[in-house]
């Protein structure tokens, strides 16, 4: 442990600070990283990608976690009383347990131009941006790997949420039969307070998967094109092993050590509290 | 009347339910298809079944390639993948069984490092790791990977393990120590046996994470014939101006079918391993 993870990130916060010929350059290897359009492209940011390693990580976010989030959970409440759900949740789950690497060649077939099912039904409706290959398009790139992403991940708080509802006894929904609750309202004064310490758990290991994402990037579109797909994950493994740059390298991989920290704060906070 | 709406409502739930079910089967089933049918049938869409004819030829193309065999790359999965399951699981038994019986301070501790590591990407230590298996001549050799993937599987094995073994009842350990049992032959003829369904839940849990794995295997493992089955993935069937679906497809479907295979047969243990560590804590 000691050996193959501490001393590994110390050298890593060390590294970040040398020059590749082993100067001490203090901040200069950040500098040069957060003002390299790779990670920000401040240039591009009107019109759409590239916009920087940084700025598709927080879209990816932002799209990936209500989408996988409230899916997941509408999908436990509508499994809930559904006889044979599960089969079909497991057929969701299965999403988590194939290797993210196959995932995104799956993702980059579905959204191929003369094999693809999306593109097909794009084509159908006449949307002709749509219908080609979007991972080599830098309009579509992201967003493809971002929606596949969904469908892999789903599954999680799906299951979360689901082992949550079986907690719920069954004599508060009945109760709130009796006192005449709607189906909106019982969701709203019972299921969802109830399920809310899970909303912890779900958000920190969304934005973890999302910050962490490097498979299917690599494999569907290879950061590209251009650098219109590129994330922190793939921009640092890169830098390191193709650019041979260790030092920068530490430097992203010091900044994405720095967002999961913090993304971690109120899971740990939450949990020591219990 | 009024039972009519409400097995109405029941109907449209159990419609929308297994239509969800379908649309998510569906870019699976795209690959599926692709892999099982030639590839000028494909050409117009794998949903189109004017013609149909089922071929294995793609099979057998991921599997024999020239370069990058797929059998070769299962074999070498299984040769990282099961000591970097046993290893762990092994230790962390031990340490899971020591932690709950012996000591109980250290579970905050155990629990923060559980965290930390789940946060942490591999990213983060991934040059200095690369370097020192660099200086222990260890690129290229299955140990770096065994070591690594054990070391990050050990803290939440112990964790887990260790809540596991604080809820089965002291009294028969108890007994068996009056009769004069020593400790580790208590844990291994008491405690083990009764615990085998959180042992399953580990094995599942870190052997799909060991098999699943890309990134470690591509920084720590170059030379061809040693590339693990998901960095075949990377190869097979991508030919100089094109991509070979069929091959791809079905070499994609051979690297995912042993952890669907170990799914769906253990998947009560995955989802309480699961449910376990990120619910529970």
């Amino acid at each position: 442990m000691l050996f193959l993870v501490i001393y590994p990130i110390l050298q890593t916060l060390y590294l970040s600070f040398l020059s590749p010929s082993g100067e001490f350059v203090g901040m200069s290897n950040y500098n040069e990283v957060l003002n390299d359009p790779r990670m920000l492209n401040v240039a591009g940011f009107p019109k759409w990608p590239p916009l920087g390693a940084l700025v598709h990580n927080a879209i990816w976010v932002l799209i990936h976690l209500p989408l996988s989030m409230f899916g997941g959970l509408a999908l436990a409440i509508i499994l809930r009383d559904v006889r044979g759900s599960s089969i079909v949740k497991s057929i969701i789950f299965l999403g988590m347990v194939t290797p993210l690497i196959v995932g995104g060649v799956i993702l980059q077939f579905t959204f191929e131009e003369r094999f693809g099912i999306i593109t097909a039904i794009f084509n159908i409706l006449g949307v002709e941006q749509l219908s080609k290959t979007w991972t080599a398009y830098p309009q579509t790139a992201l967003f493809a790997l971002i929606f596949g992403s969904v469908w892999l991940w789903t599954g999680f708080s799906m299951i979360v949420y689901s082992a949550g509802l079986a907690t719920i006894p069954n004599e508060y929904y009945e109760a709130a039969k009796i006192d005449g609750a709607g189906p909106f309202k019982t969701f709203r004064r019972i299921t969802f307070p109830l399920l809310r310490p899970l909303n912890v758990v779900v958000i920190t290991m969304t934005i973890l998967y999302d910050l962490k994402i490097f498979d299917i990037v690599y494999v569907a579109t290879f950061g590209g094109p251009g650098r219109a797909s590129t994330v922190l994950a793939f921009e640092m493994w890169r830098t390191a092993f193709r650019t041979l740059n260790f030092n920068e390298a530490a430097v992203i991989a010091m900044l994405l050590t720095i967002l999961t920290m913090v993304v971690t704060i109120p899971l740990i906070r939450y949990t020591v509290r219990r | 009347m009024k039972l009519e709406k409400a097995l109405l409502k029941k109907l449209i739930f159990h419609v929308i339910a297994f239509s969800i079910g379908i649309l998510w089967l569906i870019p699976f089933l795209g690959v599926f298809m692709a892999s099982i049918r030639p590839f000028d049938e494909i050409f117009r869409g794998w949903w189109t079944f004017d013609r149909f004819t089922l071929t294995f030829n793609s099979y057998i193309g991921a599997w024999n390639d020239p370069v990058y065999p797929l059998s070769r790359g299962l074999l070498n999965s299984f040769i990282v993948a099961i000591p970097s399951t046993i290893i762990p699981l092994f230790v962390g038994a031990l340490a899971g069984y020591g932690f709950a019986r012996f000591n109980f301070r250290i579970k905050s501790y155990l629990f923060l490092t559980v965290v930390f590591l789940m946060a942490l990407p591999q990213q983060s230590v991934i040059v200095p790791l690369f370097q020192i298996m660099n200086n222990l001549r260890l690129i290229d050799n299955y140990l770096s990977l065994i070591l690594v993937h054990s070391a990050w599987g050990l803290p939440w094995i112990i964790l887990f393990l260790r809540n596991f073994f604080s809820t089965l009842p002291i009294e028969i350990e108890e007994a068996a120590r009056i009769d004069g049992a020593s400790d580790f032959k208590i844990f291994r003829k008491i405690v083990l046996p009764m615990s085998l369904p959180a042992l399953a839940s580990v094995v599942v849990l870190q052997f799909m994470w060991v098999w699943n794995d890309f990134f470690l295997a591509k920084v720590l493992i170059y030379e061809e014939s040693m590339l693990l089955a998901t960095q075949r993935v990377e190869y097979i069937g991508r030919e100089a101006f094109r991509v070979n679906w069929g091959v791809l497809t079905a070499g994609s479907i051979i690297v995912m079918i042993v952890p669907i295979i170990i799914f769906v047969l253990l998947q009560r243990y995955y989802v309480k391993g699961m449910i376990g560590w990120t619910v529970k804590g």
